[in-house]
Protein backbone atom coordinates (compact mmCIF):
# COMPACT_ATOMS: atom_id res chain seq x y z
CA UNK A 1 0.00 0.00 0.00
CA UNK A 2 1.28 3.53 -0.75
CA UNK A 3 2.88 5.66 1.95
CA UNK A 4 1.34 8.80 3.33
CA UNK A 5 2.38 12.25 2.13
CA UNK A 6 2.60 15.56 3.96
CA UNK A 7 -0.36 16.81 1.89
CA UNK A 8 -2.45 13.83 2.95
CA UNK A 9 -1.62 14.51 6.59
CA UNK A 10 -2.68 18.13 6.13
CA UNK A 11 -5.97 16.87 4.69
CA UNK A 12 -6.44 14.45 7.60
CA UNK A 13 -5.73 17.25 10.05
CA UNK A 14 -8.46 19.35 8.42
CA UNK A 15 -10.93 16.46 8.58
CA UNK A 16 -9.92 15.90 12.21
CA UNK A 17 -10.36 19.59 13.11
CA UNK A 18 -6.74 19.96 14.15
CA UNK A 19 -5.02 23.25 13.22
CA UNK A 20 -1.56 21.68 12.99
CA UNK A 21 1.64 23.73 12.82
CA UNK A 22 3.96 23.29 9.84
CA UNK A 23 6.62 21.42 11.83
CA UNK A 24 3.98 19.09 13.26
CA UNK A 25 2.89 18.20 9.73
CA UNK A 26 6.42 17.10 8.84
CA UNK A 27 6.85 15.10 12.02
CA UNK A 28 3.45 13.42 11.89
CA UNK A 29 3.81 12.60 8.18
CA UNK A 30 6.99 10.69 8.98
CA UNK A 31 5.50 8.87 11.99
CA UNK A 32 2.12 8.08 10.43
CA UNK A 33 3.93 6.65 7.41
CA UNK A 34 5.82 4.23 9.68
CA UNK A 35 2.68 3.29 11.65
CA UNK A 36 0.55 2.76 8.55
CA UNK A 37 3.35 0.67 7.04
CA UNK A 38 3.31 -1.53 10.13
CA UNK A 39 -0.45 -1.92 10.48
CA UNK A 40 -1.04 -2.54 6.76
CA UNK A 41 -0.28 -6.21 7.49
CA UNK A 42 -3.96 -6.66 8.39
CA UNK A 43 -4.71 -6.66 4.66
CA UNK A 44 -3.24 -10.19 4.60
CA UNK A 45 -6.75 -11.29 5.53
CA UNK A 46 -8.52 -8.91 3.12
CA UNK A 47 -9.56 -11.55 0.61
CA UNK A 48 -10.55 -14.14 3.19
CA UNK A 49 -14.17 -15.01 3.72
CA UNK A 50 -14.34 -13.96 7.35
CA UNK A 51 -17.18 -11.95 8.84
CA UNK A 52 -16.14 -8.68 10.50
CA UNK A 53 -16.43 -8.20 14.28
CA UNK A 54 -17.28 -4.70 15.43
CA UNK A 55 -17.94 -5.51 19.05
CA UNK A 56 -17.16 -8.32 21.51
CA UNK A 57 -20.74 -8.71 22.76
CA UNK A 58 -23.52 -10.03 20.54
CA UNK A 59 -26.04 -7.41 21.69
CA UNK A 60 -28.72 -5.76 19.61
CA UNK A 61 -31.35 -3.17 20.45
CA UNK A 62 -30.87 -2.87 24.19
CA UNK A 63 -33.96 -1.04 25.40
CA UNK A 64 -34.98 0.56 28.65
CA UNK A 65 -38.36 1.54 29.98
CA UNK A 66 -39.45 4.98 28.76
CA UNK A 67 -39.74 6.56 32.17
CA UNK A 68 -39.08 10.05 33.45
CA UNK A 69 -36.02 10.08 35.69
CA UNK A 70 -33.77 12.70 37.26
CA UNK A 71 -31.36 14.47 34.93
CA UNK A 72 -28.98 17.42 35.07
CA UNK A 73 -30.43 20.84 35.79
CA UNK A 74 -29.68 23.56 33.20
CA UNK A 75 -27.14 25.06 35.61
CA UNK A 76 -25.38 21.73 36.02
CA UNK A 77 -25.40 21.05 32.30
CA UNK A 78 -23.92 24.49 31.60
CA UNK A 79 -21.46 24.37 34.49
CA UNK A 80 -18.52 23.45 32.25
CA UNK A 81 -19.47 25.58 29.27
CA UNK A 82 -16.79 27.95 27.93
CA UNK A 83 -19.60 30.48 27.38
CA UNK A 84 -23.30 30.42 28.21
CA UNK A 85 -26.21 32.76 27.74
CA UNK A 86 -29.88 32.50 28.70
CA UNK A 87 -29.54 28.85 29.74
CA UNK A 88 -27.90 27.97 26.44
CA UNK A 89 -24.39 27.15 25.23
CA UNK A 90 -23.00 30.26 23.55
CA UNK A 91 -20.98 29.27 20.48
CA UNK A 92 -19.07 31.12 17.73
CA UNK A 93 -20.90 31.67 14.45
CA UNK A 94 -21.66 28.47 12.59
CA UNK A 95 -22.92 30.00 9.31
CA UNK A 96 -21.23 32.54 7.04
CA UNK A 97 -22.63 36.02 6.28
CA UNK A 98 -24.03 34.95 2.90
CA UNK B 1 1.45 4.78 61.88
CA UNK B 2 3.54 3.68 58.92
CA UNK B 3 2.32 0.07 59.05
CA UNK B 4 -1.24 1.14 58.18
CA UNK B 5 -0.15 1.98 54.67
CA UNK B 6 1.30 -1.50 54.21
CA UNK B 7 -1.96 -3.27 55.13
CA UNK B 8 -3.83 -5.07 52.39
CA UNK B 9 -7.35 -3.83 51.64
CA UNK B 10 -8.79 -6.93 53.30
CA UNK B 11 -6.74 -6.32 56.46
CA UNK B 12 -7.67 -2.64 56.50
CA UNK B 13 -11.40 -3.34 56.19
CA UNK B 14 -11.22 -5.97 58.90
CA UNK B 15 -9.29 -3.68 61.30
CA UNK B 16 -11.84 -0.92 60.74
CA UNK B 17 -14.79 -3.27 61.21
CA UNK B 18 -13.33 -4.55 64.47
CA UNK B 19 -12.66 -1.03 65.68
CA UNK B 20 -8.89 -1.56 65.91
CA UNK B 21 -8.40 1.56 63.84
CA UNK B 22 -10.75 4.25 62.54
CA UNK B 23 -11.36 4.87 58.86
CA UNK B 24 -10.28 8.48 59.43
CA UNK B 25 -6.91 7.31 60.81
CA UNK B 26 -6.45 5.05 57.79
CA UNK B 27 -7.33 7.84 55.37
CA UNK B 28 -5.03 10.29 57.17
CA UNK B 29 -2.13 7.82 57.10
CA UNK B 30 -2.48 7.52 53.33
CA UNK B 31 -2.89 11.28 52.83
CA UNK B 32 0.30 11.76 54.87
CA UNK B 33 2.08 9.19 52.72
CA UNK B 34 0.94 10.96 49.55
CA UNK B 35 2.20 14.21 51.05
CA UNK B 36 5.56 12.63 51.79
CA UNK B 37 6.28 10.82 48.52
CA UNK B 38 4.05 12.02 45.71
CA UNK B 39 6.25 14.97 44.75
CA UNK B 40 8.72 12.30 43.62
CA UNK B 41 6.24 9.76 42.23
CA UNK B 42 3.60 12.08 40.69
CA UNK B 43 0.94 9.36 40.84
CA UNK B 44 -1.86 11.81 41.67
CA UNK B 45 -3.22 14.62 39.54
CA UNK B 46 -5.62 15.69 42.26
CA UNK B 47 -5.79 14.75 45.94
CA UNK B 48 -9.25 15.16 47.45
CA UNK B 49 -8.29 15.51 51.13
CA UNK B 50 -11.63 16.89 52.22
CA UNK B 51 -13.68 14.33 50.32
CA UNK B 52 -11.55 11.44 51.55
CA UNK B 53 -11.75 12.46 55.20
CA UNK B 54 -15.47 13.07 55.05
CA UNK B 55 -16.07 9.67 53.39
CA UNK B 56 -13.92 8.04 56.08
CA UNK B 57 -15.82 9.86 58.82
CA UNK B 58 -19.10 8.59 57.39
CA UNK B 59 -17.79 5.00 57.65
CA UNK B 60 -16.76 5.56 61.28
CA UNK B 61 -20.17 7.01 62.10
CA UNK B 62 -21.91 4.09 60.44
CA UNK B 63 -19.86 1.70 62.54
CA UNK B 64 -20.55 3.66 65.72
CA UNK B 65 -24.28 3.29 65.04
CA UNK B 66 -23.81 -0.45 64.74
CA UNK B 67 -24.67 -0.53 61.04
CA UNK B 68 -23.19 -3.28 58.94
CA UNK B 69 -20.11 -2.33 56.93
CA UNK B 70 -19.33 -3.70 53.46
CA UNK B 71 -16.17 -5.73 52.79
CA UNK B 72 -14.25 -2.64 51.62
CA UNK B 73 -15.73 0.02 53.93
CA UNK B 74 -13.13 2.60 54.87
CA UNK B 75 -10.46 1.30 52.47
CA UNK B 76 -8.67 4.09 50.56
CA UNK B 77 -8.53 3.99 46.78
CA UNK B 78 -6.78 5.88 43.98
CA UNK B 79 -9.11 6.52 41.04
CA UNK B 80 -7.84 6.86 37.48
CA UNK B 81 -8.66 10.34 36.25
CA UNK B 82 -10.77 9.01 33.39
CA UNK B 83 -13.85 8.33 35.54
CA UNK B 84 -16.11 11.27 36.28
CA UNK B 85 -16.38 12.39 39.90
CA UNK B 86 -19.09 14.86 40.81
CA UNK B 87 -17.53 18.06 42.10
CA UNK B 88 -13.96 16.74 41.76
CA UNK B 89 -11.79 17.64 38.73
CA UNK B 90 -11.54 15.07 35.93
CA UNK B 91 -8.91 15.75 33.28
CA UNK B 92 -8.09 12.41 31.59
CA UNK B 93 -4.50 13.68 31.66
CA UNK B 94 -5.42 16.26 29.02
CA UNK B 95 -5.12 20.05 28.82
CA UNK B 96 -8.43 20.11 26.97
CA UNK B 97 -10.23 19.15 30.19
CA UNK B 98 -8.08 21.17 32.60
CA UNK B 99 -10.29 22.55 35.35
CA UNK B 100 -13.39 20.64 34.29
CA UNK B 101 -15.60 19.72 37.23
CA UNK B 102 -18.06 16.99 36.20
CA UNK B 103 -21.67 17.52 37.31
CA UNK B 104 -22.20 13.76 37.74
CA UNK B 105 -20.54 10.59 39.05
CA UNK B 106 -19.64 7.62 36.87
CA UNK B 107 -21.53 4.47 37.85
CA UNK B 108 -18.21 3.04 39.04
CA UNK B 109 -17.64 6.12 41.22
CA UNK B 110 -21.12 5.77 42.77
CA UNK B 111 -20.56 2.09 43.44
CA UNK B 112 -17.29 2.81 45.22
CA UNK B 113 -18.97 5.47 47.33
CA UNK B 114 -21.87 3.16 48.15
CA UNK B 115 -19.37 0.49 49.25
CA UNK B 116 -17.81 2.96 51.70
CA UNK B 117 -14.55 3.04 49.75
CA UNK B 118 -12.57 6.22 50.49
CA UNK B 119 -11.51 7.89 47.24
CA UNK B 120 -8.21 9.65 47.92
CA UNK B 121 -7.94 11.38 44.58
CA UNK B 122 -7.46 11.04 40.85
CA UNK B 123 -4.43 9.41 39.29
CA UNK B 124 -2.16 10.36 36.44
CA UNK B 125 -2.54 8.68 33.07
CA UNK B 126 -1.57 8.90 29.44
CA UNK B 127 -3.83 11.48 27.84
CA UNK B 128 -7.27 9.92 27.25
CA UNK B 129 -5.68 6.55 28.14
CA UNK B 130 -3.58 6.48 24.97
CA UNK B 131 -0.14 5.20 25.79
CA UNK B 132 1.92 2.62 27.62
CA UNK B 133 4.12 4.80 29.83
CA UNK B 134 2.06 7.69 31.32
CA UNK B 135 4.51 10.00 29.53
CA UNK B 136 1.62 11.22 27.36
CA UNK B 137 0.02 12.97 30.34
CA UNK B 138 -0.21 16.73 29.91
CA UNK B 139 0.75 16.99 33.58
CA UNK B 140 4.17 15.33 33.50
CA UNK B 141 5.22 11.70 33.76
CA UNK B 142 4.77 9.41 36.77
CA UNK B 143 7.82 7.64 38.15
CA UNK B 144 7.97 3.90 38.74
CA UNK B 145 8.42 3.42 42.52
CA UNK B 146 10.98 0.67 41.79
CA UNK B 147 13.15 3.18 39.93
CA UNK B 148 11.84 6.72 39.56
CA UNK B 149 13.75 7.23 36.30
CA UNK B 150 11.66 4.51 34.67
CA UNK B 151 8.08 4.42 33.39
CA UNK B 152 5.30 2.94 35.58
CA UNK B 153 3.53 1.61 32.51
CA UNK B 154 0.44 3.13 31.00
CA UNK B 155 -2.01 4.33 30.49
CA UNK B 156 -2.85 3.70 34.16
CA UNK B 157 0.67 4.39 35.44
CA UNK B 158 -0.59 6.67 38.21
CA UNK B 159 -2.89 4.01 39.66
CA UNK B 160 -0.20 1.31 39.59
CA UNK B 161 2.47 3.62 41.00
CA UNK B 162 0.14 4.69 43.83
CA UNK B 163 -0.17 1.03 44.86
CA UNK B 164 3.56 0.28 44.60
CA UNK B 165 4.42 3.46 46.52
CA UNK B 166 1.98 2.50 49.31
CA UNK B 167 -0.08 5.61 48.70
CA UNK B 168 -3.24 3.48 48.42
CA UNK B 169 -4.03 -0.23 48.83
CA UNK B 170 -6.54 -0.18 45.98
CA UNK B 171 -6.81 1.60 42.66
CA UNK B 172 -8.97 1.66 39.57
CA UNK B 173 -7.71 1.47 36.03
CA UNK B 174 -9.13 1.08 32.54
CA UNK B 175 -7.82 -1.39 30.02
CA UNK B 176 -8.28 -0.75 26.30
CA UNK B 177 -5.16 -2.55 25.10
CA UNK B 178 -3.37 -3.38 28.35
CA UNK B 179 -3.61 -0.17 30.39
CA UNK B 180 -4.37 -2.03 33.64
CA UNK B 181 -2.23 -5.13 33.12
CA UNK B 182 0.98 -3.63 31.72
CA UNK B 183 1.31 -1.01 34.53
CA UNK B 184 0.59 -3.83 36.99
CA UNK B 185 3.37 -5.93 35.46
CA UNK B 186 6.06 -3.25 35.53
CA UNK B 187 5.25 -2.07 39.08
CA UNK B 188 4.95 -5.48 40.74
CA UNK B 189 1.22 -5.12 41.41
CA UNK B 190 -1.96 -6.98 40.42
CA UNK B 191 -4.21 -5.69 37.65
CA UNK B 192 -7.33 -7.22 36.15
CA UNK B 193 -9.17 -6.49 32.94
CA UNK B 194 -12.60 -8.00 33.56
CA UNK B 195 -14.69 -9.45 30.76
CA UNK B 196 -15.86 -6.67 28.43
CA UNK B 197 -19.18 -5.39 29.76
CA UNK B 198 -18.58 -6.57 33.34
CA UNK B 199 -17.94 -3.09 34.73
CA UNK B 200 -20.12 -0.17 33.63
CA UNK B 201 -18.64 2.37 31.23
CA UNK B 202 -21.15 5.08 32.19
CA UNK B 203 -19.03 8.07 33.18
CA UNK B 204 -15.84 6.50 31.85
CA UNK B 205 -14.59 9.02 29.31
CA UNK B 206 -14.56 6.99 26.09
CA UNK B 207 -11.42 6.26 24.08
CA UNK B 208 -12.36 3.10 22.17
CA UNK B 209 -15.83 2.02 23.17
CA UNK B 210 -15.71 -1.58 21.97
CA UNK B 211 -12.45 -2.17 23.88
CA UNK B 212 -12.50 0.07 27.00
CA UNK B 213 -13.04 -1.78 30.26
CA UNK B 214 -12.62 -0.55 33.84
CA UNK B 215 -11.14 -2.89 36.38
CA UNK B 216 -9.41 -3.39 39.72
CA UNK B 217 -5.77 -2.75 40.62
CA UNK B 218 -4.38 -3.95 43.95
CA UNK B 219 -1.32 -5.32 45.71
CA UNK B 220 -2.86 -8.78 46.25
CA UNK B 221 -5.10 -11.08 44.24
CA UNK B 222 -7.71 -11.21 47.02
CA UNK B 223 -7.85 -7.40 47.24
CA UNK B 224 -8.36 -7.22 43.47
CA UNK B 225 -11.20 -9.75 43.79
CA UNK B 226 -12.90 -7.75 46.57
CA UNK B 227 -12.71 -4.62 44.43
CA UNK B 228 -13.85 -6.51 41.33
CA UNK B 229 -16.96 -7.63 43.19
CA UNK B 230 -17.67 -4.06 44.37
CA UNK B 231 -17.54 -2.49 40.89
CA UNK B 232 -18.90 -5.21 38.58
CA UNK B 233 -22.52 -5.91 37.74
CA UNK B 234 -25.26 -4.80 35.40
CA UNK B 235 -25.89 -1.09 34.87
CA UNK B 236 -28.93 0.04 32.89
CA UNK B 237 -27.06 3.27 32.06
CA UNK B 238 -24.54 1.32 29.92
CA UNK B 239 -26.20 -0.57 27.08
CA UNK B 240 -23.12 -2.80 26.71
CA UNK B 241 -23.21 -3.83 30.36
CA UNK B 242 -23.62 -7.59 30.89
CA UNK B 243 -26.91 -8.53 32.54
CA UNK B 244 -25.70 -11.67 34.35
CA UNK B 245 -24.39 -12.54 37.80
CA UNK B 246 -20.78 -11.53 38.57
CA UNK B 247 -18.56 -14.65 38.70
CA UNK B 248 -17.55 -15.70 42.24
CA UNK B 249 -14.17 -14.01 42.12
CA UNK B 250 -13.59 -13.62 45.88
CA UNK B 251 -14.28 -17.27 46.54
CA UNK B 252 -11.93 -18.19 43.68
CA UNK B 253 -9.16 -15.95 45.04
CA UNK B 254 -9.32 -17.83 48.33
CA UNK B 255 -9.21 -21.35 46.81
CA UNK B 256 -5.45 -21.54 46.26
CA UNK B 257 -5.82 -24.77 44.36
CA UNK B 258 -5.13 -25.33 40.68
CA UNK B 259 -5.01 -29.11 40.73
CA UNK B 260 -6.57 -30.55 37.61
CA UNK B 261 -6.78 -27.20 35.81
CA UNK B 262 -5.64 -27.18 32.19
CA UNK B 263 -3.30 -24.31 31.41
CA UNK B 264 -2.15 -23.30 27.92
CA UNK B 265 1.12 -21.53 27.21
CA UNK B 266 0.67 -19.26 24.19
CA UNK B 267 3.46 -20.19 21.79
CA UNK B 268 3.36 -16.90 19.88
CA UNK B 269 4.25 -14.81 22.96
CA UNK B 270 7.98 -15.55 23.03
CA UNK B 271 11.05 -15.07 20.90
CA UNK B 272 12.50 -11.91 19.41
CA UNK B 273 11.88 -8.78 21.47
CA UNK B 274 11.25 -10.67 24.72
CA UNK B 275 13.73 -9.86 27.48
CA UNK B 276 15.65 -12.92 28.75
CA UNK B 277 14.86 -12.25 32.41
CA UNK B 278 11.15 -11.85 31.63
CA UNK B 279 11.09 -15.22 29.88
CA UNK B 280 13.08 -16.80 32.72
CA UNK B 281 10.56 -15.71 35.37
CA UNK B 282 7.67 -16.64 33.10
CA UNK B 283 9.03 -20.14 32.46
CA UNK B 284 9.57 -20.60 36.20
CA UNK B 285 5.92 -19.64 36.79
CA UNK B 286 4.79 -22.22 34.26
CA UNK B 287 6.93 -24.81 36.04
CA UNK B 288 5.40 -23.73 39.35
CA UNK B 289 1.88 -24.23 37.99
CA UNK B 290 2.88 -27.74 36.98
CA UNK B 291 4.24 -28.40 40.49
CA UNK B 292 0.97 -27.12 41.94
CA UNK B 293 -0.87 -29.82 40.02
CA UNK B 294 -2.04 -28.04 36.89
CA UNK B 295 -1.79 -29.70 33.51
CA UNK B 296 0.29 -27.47 31.22
CA UNK B 297 0.22 -27.67 27.43
CA UNK B 298 1.50 -25.46 24.63
CA UNK B 299 -1.17 -23.72 22.57
CA UNK B 300 -0.76 -22.01 19.21
CA UNK B 301 -2.83 -18.96 18.28
CA UNK B 302 -1.35 -17.83 14.94
CA UNK B 303 -3.82 -14.98 14.46
CA UNK B 304 -2.37 -13.22 17.53
CA UNK B 305 0.52 -11.98 15.40
CA UNK B 306 -2.01 -9.71 13.64
CA UNK B 307 -3.54 -8.42 16.89
CA UNK B 308 -1.27 -5.40 17.29
CA UNK B 309 -1.81 -4.10 13.72
CA UNK B 310 -5.57 -4.68 14.02
CA UNK B 311 -5.68 -2.89 17.36
CA UNK B 312 -3.84 0.15 16.00
CA UNK B 313 -6.54 0.52 13.36
CA UNK B 314 -9.61 -0.26 15.47
CA UNK B 315 -8.69 1.76 18.58
CA UNK B 316 -7.67 4.92 16.64
CA UNK B 317 -10.79 4.62 14.45
CA UNK B 318 -13.08 4.57 17.47
CA UNK B 319 -10.98 7.27 19.14
CA UNK B 320 -11.25 9.62 16.18
CA UNK B 321 -15.01 9.38 16.47
CA UNK B 322 -15.24 9.50 20.29
CA UNK B 323 -12.91 12.47 20.67
CA UNK B 324 -14.95 14.50 18.21
CA UNK B 325 -16.97 15.50 21.27
CA UNK B 326 -14.12 17.77 22.36
CA UNK B 327 -15.31 20.61 20.17
CA UNK B 328 -14.86 23.59 22.55
CA UNK B 329 -18.61 24.19 22.66
CA UNK B 330 -20.09 22.55 25.75
CA UNK B 331 -17.23 21.98 28.17
CA UNK B 332 -13.47 22.08 28.40
CA UNK B 333 -11.00 24.39 26.75
CA UNK B 334 -11.95 27.03 24.15
CA UNK B 335 -9.16 28.80 22.29
CA UNK B 336 -9.23 31.61 19.72
CA UNK B 337 -12.86 32.73 20.06
CA UNK B 338 -12.26 36.36 19.12
CA UNK B 339 -15.74 37.08 17.78
CA UNK B 340 -14.77 36.82 14.13
CA UNK B 341 -13.71 33.18 13.85
CA UNK B 342 -16.22 30.49 12.98
CA UNK B 343 -17.12 27.63 15.33
CA UNK B 344 -15.17 25.26 13.11
CA UNK B 345 -12.03 27.40 13.30
CA UNK B 346 -12.34 27.70 17.07
CA UNK B 347 -12.76 23.93 17.34
CA UNK B 348 -9.61 23.29 15.27
CA UNK B 349 -7.55 25.84 17.23
CA UNK B 350 -8.77 24.43 20.55
CA UNK B 351 -8.00 20.82 19.61
CA UNK B 352 -4.57 21.85 18.36
CA UNK B 353 -3.84 23.57 21.68
CA UNK B 354 -5.58 21.04 23.94
CA UNK B 355 -4.48 17.65 22.62
CA UNK B 356 -0.97 16.19 22.92
CA UNK B 357 0.97 14.50 20.09
CA UNK B 358 -0.17 10.89 20.70
CA UNK B 359 -3.85 11.86 20.75
CA UNK B 360 -3.41 13.85 17.54
CA UNK B 361 -1.58 10.92 15.90
CA UNK B 362 -4.35 8.51 16.79
CA UNK B 363 -7.17 10.82 15.73
CA UNK B 364 -5.52 11.25 12.33
CA UNK B 365 -4.70 7.56 12.01
CA UNK B 366 -8.32 6.69 12.77
CA UNK B 367 -9.60 9.32 10.36
CA UNK B 368 -7.33 7.81 7.71
CA UNK B 369 -8.43 4.21 8.39
CA UNK B 370 -12.10 5.19 8.17
CA UNK B 371 -11.84 7.39 5.10
CA UNK B 372 -13.33 6.28 1.80
CA UNK B 373 -10.92 4.31 -0.34
CA UNK B 374 -9.06 2.97 2.70
CA UNK B 375 -11.93 1.73 4.86
CA UNK B 376 -12.07 -1.82 3.47
CA UNK B 377 -8.32 -2.31 3.36
CA UNK B 378 -7.71 -1.03 6.88
CA UNK B 379 -10.71 -0.88 9.19
CA UNK B 380 -12.56 -3.68 7.38
CA UNK B 381 -9.54 -6.00 7.47
CA UNK B 382 -8.89 -5.17 11.12
CA UNK B 383 -12.45 -6.24 11.93
CA UNK B 384 -11.85 -9.55 10.16
CA UNK B 385 -8.67 -10.04 12.19
CA UNK B 386 -10.79 -9.45 15.28
CA UNK B 387 -12.99 -12.37 14.28
CA UNK B 388 -9.95 -14.58 13.70
CA UNK B 389 -8.57 -13.70 17.13
CA UNK B 390 -11.86 -14.60 18.81
CA UNK B 391 -11.83 -17.90 16.93
CA UNK B 392 -8.26 -18.61 18.07
CA UNK B 393 -9.34 -18.02 21.66
CA UNK B 394 -12.41 -20.25 21.22
CA UNK B 395 -10.24 -23.07 19.89
CA UNK B 396 -7.72 -22.63 22.68
CA UNK B 397 -10.37 -22.54 25.41
CA UNK B 398 -11.89 -25.74 24.05
CA UNK B 399 -8.66 -27.44 25.14
CA UNK B 400 -7.58 -25.45 28.22
CA UNK B 401 -9.18 -23.53 31.10
CA UNK B 402 -6.84 -20.54 30.99
CA UNK B 403 -3.96 -19.26 28.89
CA UNK B 404 -0.74 -17.81 30.28
CA UNK B 405 1.98 -15.54 28.86
CA UNK B 406 4.31 -12.80 30.01
CA UNK B 407 2.19 -9.64 30.48
CA UNK B 408 4.64 -7.47 28.60
CA UNK B 409 7.82 -8.35 26.67
CA UNK B 410 10.19 -6.23 28.79
CA UNK B 411 10.48 -4.73 32.27
CA UNK B 412 9.98 -0.99 32.84
CA UNK B 413 11.98 1.06 30.34
CA UNK B 414 13.59 4.44 31.09
CA UNK B 415 11.40 7.56 30.86
CA UNK B 416 12.04 9.16 27.48
CA UNK B 417 13.39 6.05 25.74
CA UNK B 418 10.35 5.38 23.54
CA UNK B 419 8.55 8.71 23.98
CA UNK B 420 8.82 9.80 20.34
CA UNK B 421 8.90 6.34 18.77
CA UNK B 422 5.24 5.27 18.57
CA UNK B 423 5.87 1.80 17.15
CA UNK B 424 8.40 0.93 19.89
CA UNK B 425 5.89 2.13 22.49
CA UNK B 426 3.05 0.09 20.96
CA UNK B 427 5.06 -3.14 21.37
CA UNK B 428 4.59 -2.93 25.15
CA UNK B 429 1.00 -4.10 24.57
CA UNK B 430 1.83 -7.04 22.31
CA UNK B 431 0.57 -9.73 24.73
CA UNK B 432 -2.34 -7.83 26.26
CA UNK B 433 -4.17 -6.63 23.15
CA UNK B 434 -5.74 -9.93 21.99
CA UNK B 435 -7.96 -10.07 25.10
CA UNK B 436 -9.32 -6.59 24.43
CA UNK B 437 -10.13 -7.46 20.83
CA UNK B 438 -11.94 -10.64 21.92
CA UNK B 439 -13.48 -9.09 25.04
CA UNK B 440 -12.39 -11.84 27.42
CA UNK B 441 -10.91 -11.56 30.93
CA UNK B 442 -7.22 -11.24 31.85
CA UNK B 443 -5.02 -10.59 34.87
CA UNK B 444 -1.41 -9.64 35.48
CA UNK B 445 0.29 -10.53 38.73
CA UNK B 446 3.91 -10.24 39.84
CA UNK B 447 6.04 -13.35 39.28
CA UNK B 448 9.48 -12.11 40.30
CA UNK B 449 12.24 -9.70 39.35
CA UNK B 450 14.18 -9.97 36.11
CA UNK B 451 17.74 -10.95 37.13
CA UNK B 452 19.40 -8.48 34.74
CA UNK B 453 17.72 -5.32 36.08
CA UNK B 454 15.95 -6.32 39.33
CA UNK B 455 12.64 -4.98 38.00
CA UNK B 456 9.23 -6.65 38.31
CA UNK B 457 7.94 -9.15 35.76
CA UNK B 458 4.24 -9.83 35.23
CA UNK B 459 2.53 -13.14 34.59
CA UNK B 460 -0.59 -12.80 32.44
CA UNK B 461 -3.51 -15.18 32.86
CA UNK B 462 -6.34 -15.12 30.30
CA UNK B 463 -9.77 -16.70 30.82
CA UNK B 464 -12.84 -16.94 28.59
CA UNK B 465 -15.45 -14.19 28.75
CA UNK B 466 -17.56 -14.45 31.92
CA UNK B 467 -15.06 -16.85 33.52
CA UNK B 468 -13.20 -14.12 35.41
CA UNK B 469 -13.18 -16.35 38.50
CA UNK B 470 -10.57 -18.60 36.84
CA UNK B 471 -8.11 -15.69 36.80
CA UNK B 472 -8.44 -15.34 40.54
CA UNK B 473 -8.22 -19.06 41.16
CA UNK B 474 -4.95 -19.39 39.23
CA UNK B 475 -3.62 -15.99 40.36
CA UNK B 476 -4.37 -16.67 44.02
CA UNK B 477 -2.59 -20.03 43.90
CA UNK B 478 0.49 -18.64 42.12
CA UNK B 479 0.69 -15.65 44.47
CA UNK B 480 0.48 -17.85 47.59
CA UNK B 481 3.14 -20.26 46.30
CA UNK B 482 5.51 -17.43 45.30
CA UNK B 483 5.09 -15.58 48.61
CA UNK B 484 5.83 -18.86 50.41
CA UNK B 485 8.95 -19.36 48.31
CA UNK B 486 10.19 -15.77 48.81
CA UNK B 487 9.09 -15.55 52.45
CA UNK B 488 7.47 -12.17 51.69
CA UNK B 489 5.62 -10.31 48.96
CA UNK B 490 7.53 -8.96 45.97
CA UNK B 491 6.76 -5.33 46.85
CA UNK B 492 8.71 -5.70 50.08
CA UNK B 493 11.81 -5.75 47.89
CA UNK B 494 11.00 -2.35 46.41
CA UNK B 495 13.43 0.38 47.47
CA UNK B 496 12.34 2.94 50.07
CA UNK B 497 11.16 6.21 48.55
Amino acid sequence: MPGITREEVAHLARLSRLELQAEELDHFAEQLDVIIGAVARVSEVAGQDVPPTSHPLPLTNVMRADEVRPSLTPDQALSGAPAAEEQRFRVPQILGED
Amino acid sequence: MTELIRFTAAQTASAIAKGEVSAVEVAQAHLDRIDAVDKKVNAFLHVDTEGALSAAKAVDEKRAKGEELGPLAGVPLALKDVFTTKGVPTTCGSKILEGWIPPYDATLTSRLKDAGVVILGKTNMDEFAMGSSTENSAYGPTGNPWDLTRIPGGSGGGSAAALAAFEAPLAIGTDTGGSIRQPGAVTGTVGVKPTYGAVSRFGLVAFSSSLDQGGPCARTVLDAALLHEAIAGHDPLDSTSIDAPVPAVVEAARMRDVRGMRIGVVKEFAGEGYQAGVMQRFNESVELLRELGAEVVEVSCPSFTLALPAYYLIAPSECSSNLARFDAMRYGLRVGDNGSRSAEEVTALTREAGFGPEVKRRIMLGTYALSSGYYDAYYGSAQKVRTLISRSFDEAFAAVDVLVSPTTPTTAFPIGERADDPMAMYLADLCTIPSNLAGNAAMSLPCGLAPEDNLPVGLQIIAPAMADDRLYRVGGAVEAALNDKWGHTLLEEAPAL
